[in-house]
């Protein structure tokens, strides 16, 4: 169960994709985001749908590798869906019950979820071709002009890359714990709700015990090796933007300058 | 038999770049009063044979039969399996989350849905047969114990729900001699005294030579070897190129007869070396 989470999984290559500069990456990404805010209309999603499958095929990630990382969410994307597609109103296509559905509720409906459905694709891929260590390292680069308003962009960063390296850590463990106490009969998967929160009691204490522990651990060792922050901090691989990553980014701009101004013709 | 598994195939990570074999083909029979000594290198599939053993894990291939159920079926009673077969994972003291020992002692035989005596009952044997004191310890917070004290916390609450076959993964790793001593004796009295079929996994040659009468080593996922511990510490050459050793004492006695000394060397314990040892230098003498 815990294995179909796949936010914020690395899927290691080496493609033009994985090896375009992080800073233009996260850029790209924002401008996805963005753009995809910006498209009232379903024809420009079709742009949207071209850029993705382009972004996968080159990248090589499986496709559905990428489809699975939908999983986890498909509360949300059916939640919106529903909300949608029973309270827009206008021209009544069906009627069952209480229930309408109306021609505008459908298509706004489908729209919305396509939009979820594309934002959540797209940021996914950025780390799914990002190593967790360039994608801070970006995102420090980026933050760092905002050093000079009292922005700590190196310790951002750095608890940053602490969270994602625990990830999949902490999910091993629950897991484990998981299966600990399965193993002495505990039951997370049936009776009514107040039941199942009561049930994670034996999960979540002995979790949240290890994570400190851990945290502390982390902390000693960090101060050990005489980690002191930002400061006189010097890089082995200093990130530098070559050709490619201009010509990318460039293309991008384009790209997503079309996307967006389909709104305004 | 009390355990079957039959061909078992089981694959992490399916149809990603992380695709891993991690059980290859495994067959092998559990009787009633075993007491089996599991050892493979890290990464060798044990821990993924374990967690097959009580149905936390179900196999992409093959067949498992524990006492009578078959895990294989979908609508296997997988809570009965879990009573029958009592997994102690690594560290189990990090697995603890209740405000006293007897609470989380009580969480597995309270699972069960057994009478409120029954699980005082259950839980006041667990203690005794981990060597924890009921009356002075079992109001106390399991926070608040020694490293050696909360892994047998743990262990009693795997015992508390009387399984018959237990399965205990490492249990002394991490700590001191005289904790190690002290779960190795729990372990000793749990098999002679309650009859408990036991499946030890460890790196400790000398822990698995001592104790148990079977052995399954484990390579790459497969079987490698299966018999007595002197069949299995026989083969030394072997066991070395799959990363595993020999008791100490029975490579001693080994090189002590390459010296040209005319002893046994499928001497498997310090006490039996001591017998050997003496009756040889005795008869050396004589002669």
């Amino acid at each position: 169960m815990l294995k179909d989470i796949t936010i914020g999984q690395y899927f290691p290559g080496d493609t033009f994709i994985h090896r375009l500069d992080p800073r233009i990456k996260i850029l790209v990404s924002i401008m996805y985001i963005i753009s995809l805010f910006f498209v009232n209309s379903f024809y420009p999603y079709i742009f949207i749908l071209g850029f993705i499958l382009l972004t996968i095929k080159v990248s090589k990630v499986p496709i559905m590798y990428v489809i699975k990382g939908l999983k986890p969410l498909i509360f949300i994307i059916s939640i919106t869906f529903a909300i949608n597609i029973f309270l827009t109103k206008g021209e009544v296509l069906f009627q069952i019950g209480p229930l309408t559905i109306t021609k505008e509720g459908l298509s706004q409906a489908v729209f919305m979820a396509l939009r979820l459905i594309f934002l959540i694709i797209g940021t996914s891929l950025l780390t799914l071709t990002t190593s967790p260590i360039s994608l801070t390292d970006g995102i420090e680069k980026l933050l760092s002009p905002f050093k000079k308003i009292g922005l700590p962009a190196h310790e951002l960063a750095m608890m940053m890359t602490i969270a994602l390296r625990f990830i999949p850590t902490l999910l091993e463990e629950t897991d484990k714990i998981m299966k600990a106490q399965m193993a002495r009969g505990a039951d997370f998967e049936s009776g009514n709700i107040i039941r199942r929160a009561k049930s994670l009691v034996p999960l979540l204490v002995p979790l949240f015990i290890n994570a400190f522990r851990r945290a502390d651990e982390l902390a000693i060792a960090m101060e050990a090796r005489c980690y002191r922050g930002g400061e006189h901090r010097t890089r082995l691989n200093e990130l530098r933007l070559k050709r490619n990553d201009m010509v990318a980014f460039g293309i991008m701009i384009l790209f997503f300058g079309l996307v967006i101004s389909t709104r305004y013709i | 038999m009390i355990i079957t598994l039959e061909n078992l195939n089981y694959i992490y990570n399916p149809n990603t770049p992380f695709e891993k074999k991690a059980l290859d083909n495994v067959s092998l029979n559990i009787n009633e009063g075993d007491f089996i000594g599991l050892i493979g290198h890290t990464g060798s599939g044990k821990s993924t044979l374990v967690q097959h053993l009580n149905g936390l894990m179900r196999p992409t291939s093959g067949k498992i039969n524990i006492d009578g159920i078959d895990i294989s079926s979908k609508d296997a009673d997988l809570k009965r399996v879990r009573q029958k077969v009592g997994l102690v994972f690594q560290y189990p003291e990090h697995q603890l989350f209740e405000e006293t020992i007897y609470k989380d002692i009580a969480f597995g035989p309270e699972n069960l849905e057994l009478g409120e005596d029954e699980v005082h009952k259950r839980v006041q044997k667990a203690m005794k047969l981990v060597g924890l004191d009921f009356e002075v310890l079992k109001d106390r917070s399991p926070f608040e114990l020694s490293g050696g004290q909360k892994r047998r916390v743990a262990i009693a609450g795997v015992l508390a729900m009387r399984p018959k076959v237990l399965i205990l993964d490492e249990p002394t790793a991490g700590l001191d001699p005289r904790g190690r001593d002290e779960i190795l004796n729990s372990i000793q009295t749990l098999y002679k005294e309650e009859g408990i079929t036991i499946i030890l996994v460890s790196h400790s040659m000398e822990d698995i030579a001592r104790m148990v009468n079977r052995i399954v080593v484990m390579h790459r996922g497969k079987v490698a070897m299966e018999g007595s511990a002197r069949e299995v510490f026989s083969q030394v050459e072997k066991l070395e190129k799959m990363g595993l050793g020999i008791p100490q004492i029975t490579s001693f006695m080994r090189h002590y007869k390459l010296k040209g000394n005319d002893i046994r060397d499928d001497i498997l314990t310090i006490e039996d070396a001591k017998i050997e040892l003496i009756k040889y230098l005795r008869s050396r003498e004589d002669a």
